[in-house]
């Protein structure tokens, strides 16, 4: 970067106090890393006192946001108490309040997760990787090569919600309705996906819906399926759950199935188009698909936040952070913390350790599926170089607006026999 | 210099050396011992280092201790009263010829 574009840039000129990382603008044009890079430098812990969210505390640096995600004594995800995204309205939306495991603290937290754990266990795991593998193949195999198509609607949608089908044992035909959902949940009116709060409540009422529906046919079934939904109807920590935590849990694993990985994987394509030298390294030896695929989950970073509400004062990076205050650990900027990761800003698919990452989360709260995740990604890149020899990005993509999930609406690529 | 030995589920053993005052995690890792991977760095805070305390040994290195330890040991497979997260074993020469048992997979 020159000194030109360094004076030019309102993320070194604005006034520190003035800095709110949370203006969703700064996802949609990818300027938002200039902001935490700065913060990282002079202000690691830092107060925004006016956002659109209400006030807020920014941890940015990979130590800290380590100390704050294992301090679940002290940080909740309690939904009453606001839940693990920065906009309160996400778990209190009017005429719609939803609660799951992740957002609760334990012990009920550690019931409830263990019910749907056994799906993502290395066995069940062994079992899932041939579905995968199978219809990877048949979504690559009907890809056009040397035209011009969306990565993002042909392959990561696609792909993510074929498998979140399997694991609800959904409706195969109706699985686009997951996609929405998923989005829908995530959305915040203005984003593009939803004008309202309460086209936000309503739509996400129809998927309580659908899925009662399925949990009643499934409840009384004298062999449980190996499918979510059976787990949940079976369990004693689940099957009497309250309306809210019933379509919370639902959409937790709806979200947690699909948004991360399917930005992933479109990451995965635009990082390896930005670092080509990484990319011929990659088709020299295959093997090494094994320490890319994290590394592409720590450059992406699909969640680039998780929030959490503080119980008592406590002190984090020399700042004190008070009872009640609102506190996002940027995992999007810990990521990119020199102070920890060599050459952050750089894909470098062969780092010594390369799931040393904020993406997953760390402590009681780390991703259940991130095995599952990784698995999804290798086996894509696995098929894709059996394949093809380049998949070229044509434009930029375009950006999803908003602060949590950090992904792409549209990428257009060109397959390369 | 305390002698450790890892002790994959299928019976593969690891001759480990391991300077005092590094954990049992560390100790693993620098000395490619597969199946513990410490993606957290030695906080127990992603329960991937999980082994199993040869029963023999359990008095020295003391069960899991209340806190991260138990908290994230409640999410690994297959916990058993010997399970300890080995980035919370700090080796010393008491510990000379310890035996860590690996569970069939981490997660």
């Amino acid at each position: 970067m020159s000194i030109a574009t360094l004076e030019a840039s309102p993320a070194l000129s604005v006034p520190l106090d003035k800095i709110d990382v949370s203006n969703p603008d700064l996802f949609v044009n990818d300027t938002v890393g200039e902001y935490f890079a700065r913060l990282r430098k002079e202000d690691p812990v830092h107060y925004c006192a006016e956002s659109a969210y209400g006030p807020y505390w920014s941890i940015t640096k990979y130590r800290d946001i380590m100390a704050v995600d294992t301090n679940h004594k002290v940080f909740s995800s309690e939904a009453g108490v606001g839940g693990i995204i920065i906009d309160d309205n996400n778990v209190r939306s009017e005429g719609l309040p939803l609660r799951s495991f992740i957002t609760m603290d334990p012990p009920e937290h550690d019931a409830q997760r263990k019910v749907v754990s056994p799906i993502v266990a290395p066995g069940n795991l062994v079992v899932l990787e041939k579905t995968i593998r199978e219809r990877m193949q048949n979504i690559l195999d009907r890809l056009p090569v040397g035209e011009e198509f969306d990565w993002v609607d042909n392959v990561s949608i696609e792909l993510t919600t074929q498998m979140l089908a399997t694991l609800f044992d959904y409706p195969f035909e109706h699985r686009r309705k997951l996609t929405r959902w998923s989005d829908v949940t995530t959305a915040e009116p203005g984003s593009g996906i939803i004008d309202s709060w309460e086209q936000r409540s309503r739509e996400l009422q129809e998927c309580a819906a659908s899925f009662m529906t399925l949990w009643n046919e499934r409840v009384n079934a004298k062999e449980p399926g190996n499918d979510l939904i059976s787990m949940l109807a079976h369990s004693p920590a689940t099957r009497n759950m309250p309306p809210e935590e019933f379509l919370g849990n639902i959409l937790l694993l709806i979200v947690g199935g699909n948004d991360t990985t399917r930005n992933s994987m479109t990451g995965s394509v635009l990082a390896l188009n930005r670092f080509p030298e990484q990319f011929e390294k990659l088709k020299a030896n295959h093997a090494l698909v094994d320490s890319m695929v994290p590394e592409v989950i720590r450059w992406q970073t699909p969640l680039a936040h998780m929030r959490r509400t503080a119980l008592e004062d406590q002190e984090v990076g020399g700042k004190t952070i008070k009872k009640g205050d609102k506190v996002i650990m940027w995992y999007l900027s810990g990521n990119r913390d020199e102070e920890e990761i060599e050459r952050p800003e750089e894909l470098i698919i062969d780092r010594a350790r390369p799931r040393q990452h904020l993406s997953f989360g760390f402590g009681v709260h780390r991703c259940v599926g991130n095995r599952l995740a990784e698995m999804q990604l290798k086996i894509l890149w696995e098929e894709i170089l059996a394949r093809f020899s380049h998949i070229e990005v044509l434009k930029e993509p375009e950006r999803v607006r908003s602060n949590f999930v950090r992904g792409y609406a549209y990428m257009p690529v060109r397959l390369h026999a | 210099m305390p002698h450790i030995k890892y002790v994959e589920a299928n019976g593969t053993e690891y001759a480990v050396d391991a300077p005092a005052g590094i954990t049992a995690m560390e100790a693993a890792v620098k000395n490619g011992v597969p199946g513990i991977d410490g993606d957290c760095g030695g906080v127990a805070a992603c329960a991937t280092c999980h082994v199993y305390v040869d029963p023999a040994w359990l008095a020295k290195t003391g069960p899991a201790a209340d806190g991260m330890e138990k908290d994230m040991l409640e999410f690994a497979e297959d916990v058993r009263e010997t399970s300890r997260l080995a980035c919370q074993i700090k080796l010393d020469d008491t510990l000379d010829g310890l035996v860590l048992k690996l569970p069939e997979k981490q997660h």
